[in-house]
């Protein structure tokens, strides 16, 4: 009875000790965690510093792309004489001897169902960025800018969109105005049946 | 004594055989018996597996012998077998292909992705860099626009459909990179270009970079295939699959579209009025029934329908089933995950009362967009058929329960 008793009235003593170090426990570990949690999960930065500057030369030798305004587009020159020849030798298997023939990509004509570059190419500035980044198709890349300019005069002038005369440079391609360019309209079809 | 190669190809042209009766095995009753007995791959198994211990471990897993999936190749490009898979995963070797200029060979560690135009800062990233940033992984499909065949009855829905295919795609968003490089207020487009034989491009509107667009450089938990972009691609959930650049090297931040080639005479279709639809960049909701389908024959009974489902636009809401040839429609079960932008599975279980029908699936997206018909398509566009297709597919079954391609009407009836 005695040793229950005192051992009773140490009680509240030690659960009050035992509260204060809970709760300082509690305490040091919600200040903890805070600390904790920002560490781990860190706003990221607007920018995260990786990656180098490129130099305007790399830019300058990478970007090939040619806008419909002309941007991009190489100093140069070329016309149909100039482009001929090389769509002859270089071309024609694939596209045939006129470019309506094929077997691959009819280029040339503007009647019945087949699209070509007569009457399906909005743009002019893209036969030259296609053909300077894609053709020939065995050796893309290899022609020169005055050969892409002249099988492009070349191409136009077989459909009939330019006269075989025309030189075309930076500044005369973009001025082309092709046959299908209104036809073209951005779509998004979103479609519902009633 | 037999060399190793004449082994692999005599086991090939064995399981060939070995494929249809196994189908017989893994699908019940539901599939008559259409190929001989199993004798001649019967024969390869040599000894019985349980008194002669197996190869031990290798260094990389390779599918069993017996299994002879594989992708439909042709000039263009590669069909993956929708009908031979389980899930809703591609698995990374047959996932479709389509390319423009073959398939390039590029060193990782001599790659290098250029963002310039309207930025801040031009910027060259090595594929280290772009793995610093913060990754995440998303599944969703990825498809041709040009995704459609439907002019005979014996297709399989990798003839019909084969352009599209799903992987877990790992990399970064596309966003990180335009904070880095500090896209001007003014961008509206980027031209994303790839460094294949063809440097193909596309123009991109600059909200896709800062909604969902990812620079992927994971698929299915390891790297890219090289036929998928390795080391690293454009992936514009949703999108179609042309706009997703493969082997990245080059993207242009700009003001305008560039009106590339393959967004002004490709990727684009005539409508009625005599215009050309352009930029035609969601691919809508679709939905295949993968089984049964050609060339199966099927026996009277339950027949559990399988298919995938799924739009560019969001989650997939609903699949309905009609196994009266339209007349009446029931939803089928969707069987998750039900994800953004991802092939669904649904399946949908039917007594075949073997009565000659034709059974159909109708995809439902949840901006509400319905799966039309190849004649509501038309009725809208015109018959010059192009790009974006996505019409109901219709499967009729004959009385001895052979399964063909039912090739759509072009025209309401």
């Amino acid at each position: 009875m005695r040793y229950r008793k005192a051992a009773y009235r140490r009680a509240p003593i030690s659960r009050l000790t035992l509260l204060i170090a809970g709760l300082l426990g509690c305490v040091f570990c919600l200040a903890w965690n805070v600390l904790h949690d920002r560490r781990q999960h860190e706003q990221p930065p607007d920018r995260f510093g990786f990656g180098r500057p490129a130099t305007q030369h790399e830019i300058d030798s990478e970007a090939i792309a040619i806008a419909p305004d002309g941007l991009g587009l190489p100093p140069g020159q070329g016309d149909s004489a100039i482009g001929a020849p090389v769509y002859k030798l270089k071309c024609a298997v694939c596209h045939g001897a006129t470019g309506r023939e094929g077997p691959f990509q009819k280029l040339v004509g503007d009647t019945g169902k087949t699209k070509t570059i007569g009457n399906y190419w909005p743009y002019a500035t893209t036969v030259f960025d296609y053909i300077r980044r894609a053709m020939p198709l065995n050796a893309p890349g290899t022609l020169s800018a005055d050969e892409v300019y002249g099988l492009t005069a070349y191409l136009l002038s077989a459909n009939r969109i330019i006269s075989p005369k025309t030189v075309l440079d930076a500044r005369t391609l973009p001025s082309v105005e092709m046959p299908a360019k209104n036809y073209f309209i951005a779509h998004d079809s979103i479609w519902k049946p009633q | 004594m037999e060399t190793p190669i004449d082994r692999r190809s005599f086991l090939a042209s064995a399981a060939t055989t070995a494929g249809i009766v196994l189908l017989k095995t893994a699908m019940g009753q539901t599939i008559q018996a259409a190929g001989h007995p199993l004798s001649a791959a019967k024969d390869q198994v040599l000894h019985d597996p349980t008194h002669t211990p197996g190869p031990p471990p290798s260094a990389i897993g390779t599918r069993s012998r017996f299994e002879t999936i594989k992708l439909a190749p042709s000039d263009t490009s590669s069909r993956t077998p929708l009908q031979s898979l389980y899930g809703i995963i591609t698995p990374s070797d047959l996932h479709f292909q389509r390319h423009h200029g073959g398939v390039p060979t590029i060193d990782p560690t001599k790659y290098e992705l250029l963002i310039h135009g309207m930025v801040d800062r031009p910027t060259v990233f090595t594929l280290r860099d772009l793995k610093r940033y913060p990754a995440l992984s998303r599944i969703c499909f990825l498809e041709c626009s040009g995704n459609y065949r439907g002019n005979k009855p014996e297709l399989t829905p990798q003839d019909i459909c084969g352009l599209t295919s799903q992987a877990e795609w790992t990399g970064i968003l596309l966003s990180n990179l335009f904070r880095e490089v500090g896209v001007q207020p003014k961008a509206t487009w980027f031209l994303a270009e790839g460094g294949d034989a063809a440097v193909m491009t596309r123009s991109i509107p600059i909200h896709k970079g800062w909604d969902d667009a990812m620079i992927a450089y994971g698929q299915n938990g390891e790297a890219l295939r090289p036929e998928q972009g390795y080391p690293a691609r454009l992936l514009l959930p949703g999108w179609e699959g042309n706009t997703n650049v493969k082997w990245i090297r080059r993207i242009q931040v700009t003001d305008k579209p560039f009106m590339t080639r393959e967004e002004t005479s490709k990727y684009t279709y005539a409508l009625k009025d005599g215009k050309y639809s352009q930029f035609n960049f969601f691919m809508d909701a679709r939905s295949i029934i993968t089984f049964p389908t050609y060339p199966l024959q099927i026996d009277k009974g339950w027949v559990e329908i399988r298919g995938l489902a799924w739009s560019g636009r969001g989650r997939i809401d609903r699949v309905d089933i009609s196994t009266d040839a339209g007349r009446s429609w029931h939803p089928a079960n969707l069987n998750g995950p039900v994800l953004d932008k991802a092939h669904t599975r649904f399946t949908y279980l039917w007594n075949w009362d073997g009565n000659e029908t034709e059974i159909l699936s109708r995809a439902v997206d949840d901006t509400g967009y319905i799966q039309p018909t190849l004649a509501e398509i038309t009725a809208l566009r015109g018959a010059d058929l192009g790009y974006h297709l996505n019409p109901i597919t219709a499967w009729y079954i004959q009385r001895d329960g052979q399964v063909f391609f039912k090739p759509p009407a072009t025209k309401k009836s």
